[in-house]
Order: structure tokens, then C-alpha cells, then sequence
């Protein structure tokens, strides 16, 4: 093979595109890029707090969030504006960020900055291996629903159109939707408790998932009552 | 009289003898390499096997040479696995390994693993076949829960070691430790560290009373502060410590007795653990701080002025591992104190801060390299470099062998002048002729990589990240490092050229891993069908590479050398690219 008589070129590093004298970071890979697999539309519903139209405002709009809820850093307009994290760098171990993030945050009570990332496993009925989602790279159940569609797309999953959010306050709509074949997800919260996911608002789901699990509909059925009664209870 | 061509040769049972003095795996593949008999012979008499990439050798393969192994180490997943850049179910699955050898090793022995899957089945099986087991080192893997450890506990009766360094275990309850039999007395090594729950220290307190040989005892976070004591009296012989939470209310009683149970330990060489460090209960093991060749404070979230007064108490420290709370100012004490000094790595406390948080500049790590002058490895996270300190630390530590700085913040240039890192980089390869491993980090364009391989002749790991302009960049690496057997490359403008001309590179390296480059799913084609001895695996999460252009570069690119073909347990996501063989059958 023949190489170009390439001269070296010494000074800010050039041939990335649109990186001529730009040094900041920059998020790449496949995070970012596009893709053309269908895209499996998971149900999942909204309290009936946020669910004034089919495609909810941003949770994070919602006033009446949680005490758990700390007031998040607001941007300050002296610093740079925080930057996208960069997949896997620097090249922290996950087994260090947490142990020490959760240190950090058991520490720093009255100041508690969230771990900077949180990832949790989820696993599929059916699928042969599990895989693992940080959820604080979604902003909402959309992203996280859209996100676990292409993870677990190579699956068929069965008839799955795409149904918006559901109304899981209506009882019997909700057993129509568990006697499906579809797929339900669901997570295990702090309490060690199974709930179908989208039950509470986004940034407490993130606080308190432990781990997700998709599980088909009608396994989920046992959930359904439970998850019925605590939006009972709390209405 | 002619005489035939002498033949000199030493009954088997003496060659076997002389090479049973020989442990070093490189130095048996040698012997093993001289003639046909002593490749018999040695293969006969092997006991210990190290496979680096457990895809490049069956196990059945690996039995059948040597059939009296007892001691046997893999490893799985890349490294770049450590940083969540394999996607989960990759594989590194462990289970067919102990089921063949369950078959065939009943003697087996050690098993120590590194980066792979091992669920609750594989323990068990290990549990229930090898009757003499002693050593079981299970280092960043994942799959098993703590029903798996409670039956090594209950059933391997010769258990001498139980290492879950970093692992993700499922922890469903401390209730495992209790398995061991009251009978078992041979526990010399336990390593704790990673799980969640709390044993029952009863139990631990027990077992430790009964296992005279034991030597490191590293504890969980949830074993209290004032429940060491009680621990350490049980095993006052201990060696290597790392302790549970290293705080709790200040009291008079509680820290006389922690500093008398420290002091009664006199053999105590190595110190980890310290999380939630309340700095007050530091002097409590300032009587052991004299014979400490090794400290781990890495989870340690304590300020500069504290570690210097534990540290300037260390003169014999070997190896330290500490957040960059010890700022420049501790590393400039540091580098008064301990002059035997050989590891040093510093983490970042908050690797995602944007703004510096800690004085710690690349002044610190300069100190250190003109202070100690046997250090030989560094892991270094900062914020700032300059191809001036670089070159200082170069010239000050040519004896260095492992040199791997993390710039935070990709692609920043010497904060002095600007320019990139190269002349820097191109100093430590000139100067460190043994060097072996290096990362690189800041702005870099192909010219470090020019020095890498002009200089870097003994290199045998290389991480980059962020880096280089062109495909020339890979092919100085590739051409030039005669000694390359692992290399880790991301977010690099790498494509296929420099691949393609040097493939048969690849097949002296146990393997490479591109991700977030520009490596055609085309050049991965190309190199499945003309290598087929390598295993080309494209990972891609979005979707079949089929799906997309030939010249569509893939996401993440995996190839290593085996024998023993293609694997079988891909996920969806991975596709080895087939040989030419395979699709003359067709």
C-alpha cells in the first residue's frame, strides 16, 4: 500500500470535521447516531398528574415534585455551560464513579449533587443476556422507551403500534393491555418493590429505579393491581 | 570411528525435574518451543495456564496439551469494557470452560478469571468438581450472585483464597458467609470489597478464629468502624487490610482500641478500604505507618493536609493509590517521604467537574519523578500538561515501565504553549526504553504517534483516545512497535488504510479494539475473508451492517488472533466477519 507523502502537521489538530480550532468535547458515537431499525413503541403512562395531553410537558416542568427532589445546579452564568458527557471517558471505572458517588452523596446531605450517572440493568423475558442503560442520559420516558426499543429490537417483540401513553388509571383498559402479548416494562424500585414504569414522575423513577425489567404483558398482570392502588392511594 | 551427531539428552524424568523450576509462562512456551520431545514433555508437566483472550484458544484445546494443569487463568472482555464501551452480552461466558475442565481437571486447583461472566451454575459446578480447590480470584466480572459464593463456602473444604476484586455480584444477603463449615479452617485470603450487604460479623468473626494462615482480609464498606477491632484481634498475623467504613462517632474508647488492635498487628503491610474516612481516626494506625509498603486511599475523601501527615509517617510505601485531594502540595511530600516509591496512581475526586476542584497540576507528578527514583508506573488523572513536565518526568524516570496520564478534557494542548503533546509523549517513549504501557491523552497528531513507533520498541500496551490526524498515525504504531500486543484505540480519525496494510500485524497482537473511528464495514469484510486467523467482530447497535453502505465506517471494532475460529455465542449486535473458506463451502 502506498501512503501520500503526508507532511506532519504540527499545531491544533485538523481533519476532524468542523473541529478546525474548536478543543472542546465533543459527544460522539453512537449515542448520536442515527438509526434506521424500527423503533418498538413500549407502553408506558404517565401519573395522572402529568398527563394532561398525549405527549406530556417535560416532567421537570411539573412544580409539585417530590421533597426527595434537591434544587437542581442552576447554570452559573460565570462558568462554561455544563458539557455532554462523553460515553466511558475520562476513563473512570463505573465500579469507582459509583462506590464513590454514592460516598459523595451520603456525605454531602445538604448538598446533594446526583451521582453523574446511573446505570441499571435491564433484562427482557425471553432475551439471552441482560444490558445496561444509564438513565441519566434520557430526559424523559419517551427517550428511555425509545432507547430500550432499539437495544432489544433484534427481538420480535409481537404487534406493537405505537400507542402513545396510556391511561393505566382506567382499570379495564389497563387488563385489556396486560392480556395482550405486548410488552410491559417494569423496574424494581428502593423499597425492592416491582412497578410498571412510567408510574411516577421522571426524575423520581431515575432517583429510585434499581433495575428494569420487560417483561410480556401478561406476567405483568400481578403488578397491575399494586400499581392501581398506589395511584389510588395517592389521588 | 565416525561419531553420529552427538544427541544430548537427559532422561525425561530429569527434564521434567529442571523445568518444574521454570513458572514464568513466556519461559515454558520457549522450552516448549526448542524440539518435539521437549514439547512433550513440558506440556505433560504444565501446571499453571494463562489464556489472555479466552476466544483465542477452546478449552478443549487447552486440556487436551496440557492435561495436568491445576492452575488456570482467563481473561474476557477488552479493557475498554472497564469504561462501558461494550455494549452488556458481548459474552466473555465462563461456563463452557468449567464445564469442560469439570470434565476433565478434577485436579484443578486455581481458577482466576478477569473480565467475564460467571453465573451462579459455573460456581456451583466448581463447587461440586474439584475436590481439591483452593483459589478462586474473581476480578471484574459479573453474573453471579452471593447464593453462587455460598456454595464455594459450603463445599470446597481446601479453600485458601476468595478474591472478588470489583465485581458485580448480586448481593442477596451476607447470609453466604455463614455456609462455611465449622470444620473449615484453611481461609488465608478473603477479599469482600465489592459487595453491598453485611455479612454476619459473628460469622466472620468466627471463621477468622479458626483460620490460622489467614493473610488478607479485605472487608466491605458496611463493616463498621468499631467492629474492627474485634477483627483484628482474631487475626493478628494479617498482612494486607482494607477496612469498611472508616468512620463513626467520635469516641475516646472506640479509637484506643482501634490503635491497640492496629498496633498488635505487626506483620500489617498493606493498607485499603477507608471509605467515609473521618480524618480523626487516621492517627489510629500511625503505629503501623512505619512497616506499610502498600496504602489504597482511593476512596478516601480526605483533604492534602491529612494525607501528608499519614503519608510522611510511610517511609517504606511501595505503592500508593490516592484521589487528587492530595494536590500538588501532597505529592511534593510525598516525594520527601517515600523514596522506595515504585506505583503511584492518582484518581480524579470529580471526573466530570468542569472547573479544576483540587490544586493538583502537573507539578505534583513532576515532583514525584525527580523525588523517587525507583518509580516505575504511573497512573496520573489531571487537568493541565505541558511537554516541558513531560519531558522533566522523562528525563528524571527513564526506568519507568508503565506511564498512563488522563488529561481530562480531550484534546487540551500544552497550557503553556499551546501546542500539542507530541514532543512530551516523544519524550517519555525516547527516554524509558522499558516502557511497556502507555495511554495517552490531550491534543496529539500523528507525529506522537511517529515517536511511538520509531521509539516504543519494547511498548506492549497502548490506549488512545481523542488523538491523531490520519491513517498514518495507526500505521507508525503498527509498523513500528515490534513488541504491540494490545491496542485500544477510540475517537480517533483511524481508518482503513493503515488497517489493511498491516494486517498481518494483528496477527502477532492478542488484539485491537477501534471504537468511534473510521473503519469501513467494507476493510472489516476485506480482513475477515484474507485473515483466518483472526476473528474480525464488527459491534453494532444499529442493526446488521448489511443494511447500511460498504464504506459506512462501523461503530466498534473488535479483532483478536485465535485458533479455534469464529465464536458462537455473539448477541445480535456482533458479527464476525467470515473467511474465505467458509464462503468457498457454500
Amino acid at each position: 500500500m502506498v501512503f501520500e507523502e503526508t507532511e506532519l502537521r504540527l499545531g491544533l489538530g485538523l481533519g476532524l470535521p468542523g473541529n478546525e480550532a474548536e478543543l472542546g468535547l465533543r459527544k460522539r458515537g453512537f449515542s448520536e447516531t442515527q438509526t434506521e431499525t424500527t423503533t418498538v413503541d413500549l407502553m408506558l403512562n404517565l401519573s395522572p398528574k402529568e398527563s394532561a395531553a398525549a405527549d406530556g410537558p417535560d416532567p421537570r416542568d411539573n412544580t409539585n415534585t417530590s421533597p426527595k427532589e434537591k434544587t437542581l445546579l442552576l447554570p452559573d452564568p460565570a462558568k462554561p455551560p455544563a458539557k455532554a458527557q462523553v460515553v466511558g471517558w475520562p476513563p473512570v471505572r463505573s465500579f469507582r464513579k459509583n462506590m464513590f458517588a454514592a460516598q459523595k452523596s451520603s456525605e454531602e446531605e445538604s448538598e446533594k449533587s446526583s451521582p453523574n450517572a446511573s446505570f441499571v440493568k435491564v433484562s427482557m423475558d425471553g432475551a439471552p443476556y441482560l444490558r445496561k442503560v444509564d438513565l441519566k442520559m434520557y430526559k424523559s420516558y419517551p427517550e428511555l422507551s425509545d432507547a430500550l426499543g432499539k437495544m432489544f429490537s433484534s427481538f420480535t417483540i409481537g404487534n406493537c403500534e405505537s400507542q402513545g401513553f396510556k391511561d393505566f388509571m382506567n382499570e379495564s383498559k389497563l387488563m385489556d393491555l396486560l392480556n395482550s402479548s405486548d410488552y410491559v416494562p417494569t423496574y424494581e424500585d428502593r423499597d425492592g418493590d416491582w412497578m410498571l414504569v412510567g408510574d411516577v414522575p421522571w426524575e423520581m423513577f431515575v432517583e429510585s429505579c434499581k433495575r428494569l425489567r420487560i417483561m410480556k404483558g401478561k406476567e405483568a398482570i400481578g403488578l397491575a393491581p399494586r400499581a392501581v392502588e398506589k395511584c389510588k392511594n395517592r389521588s | 570411528m565416525q561419531r553420529m551427531a552427538y544427541k544430548f539428552s537427559f532422561p525425561e524424568e530429569v527434564l521434567e525435574h529442571v523445568f518444574s523450576f521454570i513458572s514464568s509462562e513466556r519461559d515454558r512456551n520457549a522450552i516448549s518451543l526448542v524440539c518435539k520431545s521437549w514439547y512433550e514433555i513440558e506440556r505433560w508437566c504444565r501446571r499453571k495456564v494463562f489464556v489472555g483472550n479466552c476466544y483465542a484458544v477452546s478449552p478443549m484445546m487447552v486440556i487436551k496439551r496440557f492435561p495436568e494443569v491445576r492452575s488456570i487463568a482467563l481473561k474476557g472482555k477488552p479493557h475498554f469494557a472497564d469504561f462501558n464501551l461494550v455494549p452488556d452480552g458481548w459474552g466473555g461466558y465462563v461456563f463452557p470452560w468449567i464445564a469442560a475442565m469439570a470434565r476433565a481437571l478434577p485436579c484443578l486447583e486455581e481458577i482466576r478469571l478477569k473480565r467475564m461472566v460467571i453465573t451462579d451454575d459455573s460456581l456451583e459446578l466448581i463447587a461440586k468438581s474439584f475436590k481439591n480447590f483452593k483459589v478462586l480470584v474473581l476480578t471484574s466480572c459479573e453474573g453471579f450472585t452471593t447464593d453462587g459464593l455460598a456454595a464455594i463456602a459450603a463445599n470446597c473444604r481446601n479453600l485458601r483464597e476468595l478474591d472478588l476484586q470489583e465485581s458485580e455480584v448480586d448481593d442477596l444477603s451476607g447470609h453466604w458467609l455463614s455456609h462455611f463449615p465449622d470444620s473449615y479452617t484453611s481461609l488465608v485470603s478473603l477479599n469482600i470489597s465489592c459487595l453491598g450487604s453485611e455479612v454476619s460479623l459473628s460469622a466472620l468473626e468466627r471463621l477468622l478464629g479458626r483460620c490460622p494462615n489467614m493473610q488478607t482480609l479485605r472487608l466491605n464498606r458496611a463493616v463498621h468502624l468499631d467492629r474492627l477491632p474485634n477483627l483484628l484481634r482474631r487475626c493478628p498475623q494479617l498482612v494486607e487490610l482494607g477496612t469498611g467504613v472508616y468512620s463513626t462517632e467520635m469516641r475516646p474508647e472506640v479509637f484506643s482500641n482501634l490503635e491497640a488492635a492496629f498496633s498488635g498487628c505487626k506483620q500489617l503491610k498493606s493498607l485499603s478500604g477507608f471509605w467515609d474516612v473521618l480524618p480523626s481516626y487516621l492517627p489510629a494506625a500511625y503505629p503501623i505507618c512505619s512497616r506499610l509498603m502498600s496504602l489504597n486511599l482511593s476512596y478516601a475523601t480526605i483533604q492534602s493536609s491529612d494525607l501528608i501527615k499519614l503519608i510522611s509517617q510511610c517511609p517504606n510505601l511501595l505503592r500508593l493509590w490516592v484521589l487528587d485531594y492530595i494536590e500538588d502540595s501532597g505529592l511534593d511530600a510525598l516525594a520527601a517521604s517515600c523514596k522506595d516509591l515504585r506505583e503511584l496512581r492518582v484518581f480524579p475526586s470529580e471526573p466530570f467537574g468542569v472547573e479544576p476542584n483540587v490544586a493538583l497540576t502537573e507539578q505534583g507528578l513532576v515532583s514525584v519523578s525527580e523525588g523517587c527514583p525507583k518509580l516505575q508506573s504511573i497512573l496520573y488523572f489531571c487537568r493541565r500538561m505541558s511537554n516541558a513536565a513531560l519531558n522533566t518526568i522523562a528525563r528524571n524516570r527513564p526506568n519507568l515501565t508503565r506511564f498512563r496520564l488522563c488529561i481530562i478534557e480531550p484534546r487540551t494542548p500544552d497550557y503553556l504553549t499551546l501546542e500539542p503533546l507530541d514532543s512530551g509523549f516523544g519524550a517519555i517513549v525516547e527516554h524509558c526504553k522499558e516502557l511497556q504501557r502507555l495511554s495517552l491523552s490531550g491534543l496529539l497528531t500523528d507525529r506522537v504517534f511517529e515517536y511511538i513507533g520509531t521509539y516504543g520498541k519494547k511498548l506492549e500496551m497502548l490506549s488512545v483516545a481523542f488523538a491523531g490526524d490520519s491513517d498514518l498515525g495507526l500505521h507508525h504504531v503498527l509498523s513500528g512497535c515490534d513488541n504491540l500486543r494490545k491496542l485500544e484505540i477510540r475517537d480517533c480519525p483511524f481508518g482503513d488504510k493503515a488497517l489493511l496494510a498491516n494486517a498481518a500485524k494483528l496477527e502477532t497482537m492478542r488484539s485491537l479494539w477501534m471504537s468511534s473511528c473510521s473503519v469501513s464495514y467494507g476493510a472489516c469484510k476485506l480482513l475477515g475473508q484474507k485473515m483466518p486467523r483472526l476473528n474480525v467482530e464488527v459491534i453494532d447497535e444499529r442493526g446488521p451492517p448489511d443494511s447500511r453502505p460498504d464504506d459506512c465506517p462501523v461503530e466498534k471494532l473488535y479483532i483478536y488472533r485465535t485458533i479455534s475460529g469464529p465464536r458462537l455465542d455473539m448477541p445480535a449486535f456482533v458479527w464476525t466477519m467470515e473467511d474465505d473458506s467458509s464462503l468457498r463451502l457454500e
